[in-house]
């Protein structure tokens, strides 16, 4: 008798802890939308990071002892304001085409005089981990806030890029025969219940990037396009796309151009 | 010849001429962006730079999208290669046991730079299918698989069609959005099997 319900105690708790595992995942998407909430009442925490952003910009580093003020983002030195919409754009100092990311390295070398090595290195937060990257990144987003993405792709390096950047996005590969199409290619397509925008049509595009850079809940960071593009090429099952590499450049290149006329709203706030 | 003729055949030259010009700017737009992947990637993990090189399949399949559909002996000529690489059970049986196929279909992990090679892949069927009725959160990629076996019928070619159709997408439907998950090894002979069960076995909640 006593033995019975011993096991069967037993038999019940192996039981309770099976339907907890089965209710965690439920439980762990429950959790992520009250997070969501919570950080929406509060406000946008990328406030956090633009305001670190906005004293980075200001504050003078590295061996040549130099804030960024006098960056030039595209619309002349020190001009902010809208300069996210422009990008990426051609640079004939560097005689690159460059997105916001690497030219804020640009800068952090030529002001600052950090080695494009220091520049690069971090671009990435993580837990504990803040880097000025993120935070420069969310600033200058936020002062495009409310304006249209105005990409020229005029100049032929730009043209290139472009075409460079959609030659890339259409390009299968990999163990999984995946290419950027596969998953951004088709109107109201879903992986799971995760929505997937159709990045090769206007509304779609011009809503996908004009959300990025976007405060992450479920990783309590805010997150780049740079990291945006990183992450999706992991999932695609390509190596590792370096931080401000030129196929990163030329895809971005590609779906800002097919954002043009889009309202930019970012940083924004994402699962 | 006549003037009608000359003109006739100036004009298809010219035709040729533009398509092949067109065709070489591609391909060289194309080995333009394989030099700049090459240089803008590095190794990570099992994800080496290798993963760019694309083989037959991947190569002609990126060059049709939007309105350009595959042309139809292009699709004839992969899938016929893609069925003649499909290697079938040699026991001659299909189907595993649905409730590891179930999880198998379940798990995304694998392949991923990410993802420990040690570990099994899974085969993340729910990303792109809806497949029993119990699970609602699934992709649309792909159609739903929903009642599969009870739709087709389960008979042993349909169990086949499965079983081939999970190890090589490409040899049914050229440039399908599908992963070829025996042909690239992600998948094993087993795993398949198991997979194929959750499809086609009459007891399988996607039957029931
Ligand atoms: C295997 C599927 C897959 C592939 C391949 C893939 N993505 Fe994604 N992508 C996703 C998913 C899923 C999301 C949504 C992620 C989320 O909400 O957490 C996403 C989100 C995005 C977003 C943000 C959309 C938004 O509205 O926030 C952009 C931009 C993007 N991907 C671009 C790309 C590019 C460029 C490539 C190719 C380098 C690519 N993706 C390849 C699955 C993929
Ligand atoms: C990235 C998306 C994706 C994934 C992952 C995927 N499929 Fe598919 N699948 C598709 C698409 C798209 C089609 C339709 C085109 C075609 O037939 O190839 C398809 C078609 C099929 C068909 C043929 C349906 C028919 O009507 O004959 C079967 C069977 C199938 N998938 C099974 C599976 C199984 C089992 C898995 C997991 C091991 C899986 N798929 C994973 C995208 C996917």
């Amino acid at each position: 008798m006593k033995r019975t319900r011993r096991t069967a105690s037993v038999l019940c708790l192996l039981g309770a802890f099976g339907a907890a595992a089965a209710i965690a995942q439920q439980r762990s998407a429950v959790e992520e939308i009250e997070r969501y909430r919570a950080a929406l009442s509060d406000g946008n925490p990328a406030e956090l990071w633009e305001a670190r952003g906005e004293a980075l910009w200001k504050e003078k580093r590295g061996p040549k002892n130099a804030s960024l003020e006098r960056c030039d983002l595209g619309l002349g030195p020190g001009i902010v304001k809208g300069a996210y919409t422009v990008l990426p754009r051609y640079f004939a100092d560097t005689d690159k085409v460059e997105d916001l990311e690497s030219r804020l390295v640009t800068c952090m070398v030529s002001l600052q005089g950090l080695t494009p090595e220091q520049a690069k290195k971090d671009p990435f937060g993580g837990p504990g981990k803040k880097v000025p990257m993120d935070a420069l990144v969310a600033y200058v987003a936020s002062e495009s806030r409310g304006m249209k993405m105005n990409v020229a792709a005029s100049h032929p390096k730009e043209r290139e890029a472009y075409e460079l950047g959609k030659t890339i996005f259409f390009y299968r590969g990999g163990t999984h025969d995946f290419g950027c199409v596969t998953c951004h290619g088709a109107d109201a397509k879903r992986i799971r219940l995760q929505d997937l925008p159709n990045l090769t049509a206007t509304a779609d595009a011009q809503r996908a990037y004009g959300g990025w850079p976007a405060y992450r809940v479920s990783q309590g960071e805010v997150r780049s396009f740079q990291w945006r593009l990183n992450d999706c090429f992991r999932q695609q099952r390509f190596p590792e796309l370096e931080f401000v590499s030129p196929a990163s450049i030329a895809l971005t290149m590609y779906l800002a151009k097919n954002a043009n006329g889009g309202v930019f709203d970012a940083p924004s706030i994402k699962r | 010849m006549n003037t009608a003729q000359f003109a006739a055949i100036a004009a298809a030259v010219a035709v040729l001429a533009g398509c092949a010009s067109m065709f070489a700017e591609r391909s060289d737009l194309t080995a333009q962006a394989v030099t700049m992947m090459k240089t803008s990637f590095k190794e990570q993990g099992q994800a080496k730079l290798d993963r760019i090189d694309q083989d037959d399949v991947q190569r002609t399949c990126s060059q049709y999208h939007g309105d350009a559909a595959v042309p139809r002996d292009v699709a004839e000529r992969i899938e016929k290669a893609e069925a003649a690489r499909i290697s079938y059970p040699a026991d001659g049986k299909y189907l595993g046991d649905w409730k590891s196929g179930e999880k198998i279909a379940q798990a995304g992990v694998g392949m991923q730079y990410s993802d420990d090679p040690a570990q099994p892949s899974g085969g993340n069927c729910y990303a792109c299918h809806e497949l029993t009725q119990a699970e609602v959160s699934y992709g649309t990629i792909g159609p739903s698989l929903r009642n599969f076996g009870k739709v087709r019928g389960f008979t042993p070619e349909m169990q086949k069609y499965a079983y081939g159709k999970v190890f090589n997408s490409e040899a049914f439907f050229a440039c399908s959005n599908m992963p070829r998950f025996g042909q690239k090894g992600i998948l094993t002979e087993q795993q398949i099997k198991d997979v194929v069960a959750l499809l086609m076995d009459p007891q399988s909640p996607v039957n029931r």
